[in-house]
């Protein structure tokens, strides 16, 4: 059993879902939740429940939630304070971002945006060329820092719940000063990030125009989902550049992807090839995209669409 | 003002890439391009360069090959290249951040580096990070909007769904691109031509004192990732077609 360090990511006093799915992930290993600027307490249950033998909550001097380097410093000094072998994280903007800073603080690599991981052999999986293949990677270093592909594994509860006993961390580190996070702009609409959502419903050129996707937001309010836009969409100004996916734009893993008007072009299957289940709804009964998904609906998205929010 | 842009020589996103033995892919016959998201760094540059003044100087570790993308890089306005040569394919973040600090500092260390936010072939978003941690440099990844104010720079960038953080950093400076940041131009017919005369200096990564078989992340296997062979289409009318793909979808897949 490696002792295997889990950065936890929190949000509203809950764990994310993402976060379990990377537990579920290093089952079997001795998990070390680690819980970086936040309140373990409200979270130690559920990260028993996941396979937590320990929790660390950890804390620095210094306004950790400005600074994504001092982050980093307290992390990397966690994983040298309880010798992790293996350091796991989601691969969202914010796991990609400290990730990456951490393995250059600790000089150890570091694989980004895997999909499958094996602890023991220190091997992991994940997309190389947009998407079109998948490659098998040997790390070689005394530590394996790795961030998993949100939702590539489903979340399972642990088969014996961990003590999750909570350790008080205060990492002796000082930031360098390089960076600041001065201000933080909301969008006023509080939406499901695309990345993380489980269910994503995609707008393609054939929603004609930005207030159309009200459509696409209705059916997705019913079933949980994420509203995204193909790049065709965002170019043709219906969409913001926040919503794409696709090269260019998010890379996207749910267990249901519903392409609404959506050709299909390579560059877009690079963003959500590895979706569960593909769902395409098109006008054009040759789209390239019913070659390439699981289940088609030829037909106007403006009448599938509806009666599709219907029966949900 | 100095400006450095790293830009990587990657196979064309709508390339068919044709697995070769184990690991290893068929290069000859499909197209290289910029990585796209290195594109964005050097319109950047070439903009700020055009305002302020200066210099532009394009990095690439790869392939002699690469030859050909560091001209399309010089065609939007770059003035001049290094490019260390190396055959490894798939050369680590770790080794190919050590080869772009080792010439930028024997060409001079640049005000403000920019990379693509990662590259399309390998996807590991971490080279610029490693980057700037040896030079001691800031640096912010997946910079959709910059504003150069002295020694500062503002820098903002998305985090999760309508969130963007909006960061200060000090200069010198590495920026990870995205797009959002700018629209990279169309070099026109005389930028090409002058583009051909630039200077590129090469170099061979082992002239740098690295062993590209040091590398701590090695490729063990190469596989396409399994195709869908089709839909399976949904027949009748919308009520029918959606009746079905509802039941399909919480009875058959449990998706919903």
């Amino acid at each position: 059993m490696a002792r295997t360090g889990i950065l936890i990511e929190i949000e509203n006093n809950a764990v994310k879902e993402t976060s379990f799915g990377v537990m579920t992930a290093a089952a079997g290993e001795e998990i070390y939740a680690l819980v970086l600027d936040d309140d373990a307490a409200l979270v130690k249950d559920k990260l028993a429940e996941y396979g937590a033998a320990v929790i660390v909550n950890i804390t620095a001097s210094g306004e950790l939630s400005k600074s994504p380097d001092l982050q980093a410093q307290a992390l990397a000094a966690t994983v040298k304070e309880y010798q992790l072998g293996t350091l796991l994280g989601t691969a969202s903007a914010t796991g990609r971002d400290l990730f990456a800073r951490v393995a250059a603080i600790l000089d150890e690599p570091l694989v980004s945006d895997c999909v499958q991981i094996n602890i023991t052999e220190k091997t992991v999986k994940k997309s190389h060329f947009s998407g079109k293949t998948f490659a098998t990677l040997k790390v070689k270093g005394s530590v394996l820092l790795c961030t998993l592909r949100p939702n590539s594994i489903e979340p399972v509860a642990a088969s014996g719940k961990g003590a999750g006993n909570i350790i008080e961390f205060l990492a002796n580190v000082a930031d360098p000063g390089l960076i600041q996070i001065v201000e933080i702009k909301k969008d006023t609409a509080a939406k499901l990030d695309l990345t993380e959502a489980p269910i994503v419903i995609t707008g393609g050129r054939a929603i004609k125009a930005a207030e159309n996707y009200k459509m696409l937001e209705a059916c997705a309010q019913k079933i949980g989902a994420a509203v995204g836009a193909s790049r065709a969409a965002v170019d043709a100004g219906f969409a913001p550049h926040s919503m794409q996916v696709g090269q260019t734009g998010k890379t996207v893993s749910p267990r249901l992807y519903i392409a609404c008007g959506v050709s299909g072009a390579v560059q877009h299957f690079a963003g959500m090839k590895t979706s569960k289940v593909i769902v395409a709804i098109n006008e054009d009964k040759d789209a390239p995209i019913f070659s390439k998904c699981d289940y088609g609906i030829v037909g106007d998205i403006f009448d599938v669409v509806p009666a599709l929010t219907e029966k949900l | 003002m100095k400006i450095c842009v790293c830009v990587k020589h990657v196979p064309d996103t709508a390339a068919n890439i044709k697995l070769a033995g184990e690991k290893g892919f068929e290069d000859s016959e499909i197209k290289f391009v910029a990585n796209p998201y290195d594109e964005y760094g050097i319109e950047e540059a070439v903009s700020i360069i055009e305002k302020h003044g200066g210099e532009v100087v394009i990095v690439t570790v790869g392939k002699s090959s690469a030859v050909t993308t560091i001209r399309s890089a010089m065609a939007m306005g770059a003035h001049r290249a290094i490019l260390v040569k190396t055959d490894s394919r798939f050369l680590d973040s770790d080794l190919t951040a050590k080869a772009l600090k080792a010439v930028m500092e024997q060409d001079g260390l640049p005000d403000i580096i920019f990379t693509g936010k990662g590259s399309v072939d390998t996807e590991n978003f971490q080279t610029q990070y490693r980057l700037a941690k040896s030079l001691g440099m800031s640096i912010v990844n997946e910079v959709s909007s910059l504003t150069l104010d002295g020694d500062k720079a503002l820098a903002q960038r998305e985090t999760i769904a309508g969130e963007k953080q909006v960061i200060e950093m000090r200069l010198p400076c590495v920026i990870g691109a995205t797009k959002g940041l700018n629209e990279p131009r169309y070099p026109k017919f005389p930028d090409i031509m002058k583009a051909k005369k630039k200077e590129i200096k090469e170099i061979d990564l082992s002239e740098l004192g690295i062993d590209a078989s040091q590398g701590k992340v090695v490729i063990e296997k190469l596989e396409p990732v399994p195709e869908r062979s089709g839909a399976k289409m949904l027949e009748g009318s919308v009520d029918d077609q959606t009746t079905e793909l509802v039941r399909i979808l919480k009875e058959d897949e449990k998706v919903l």
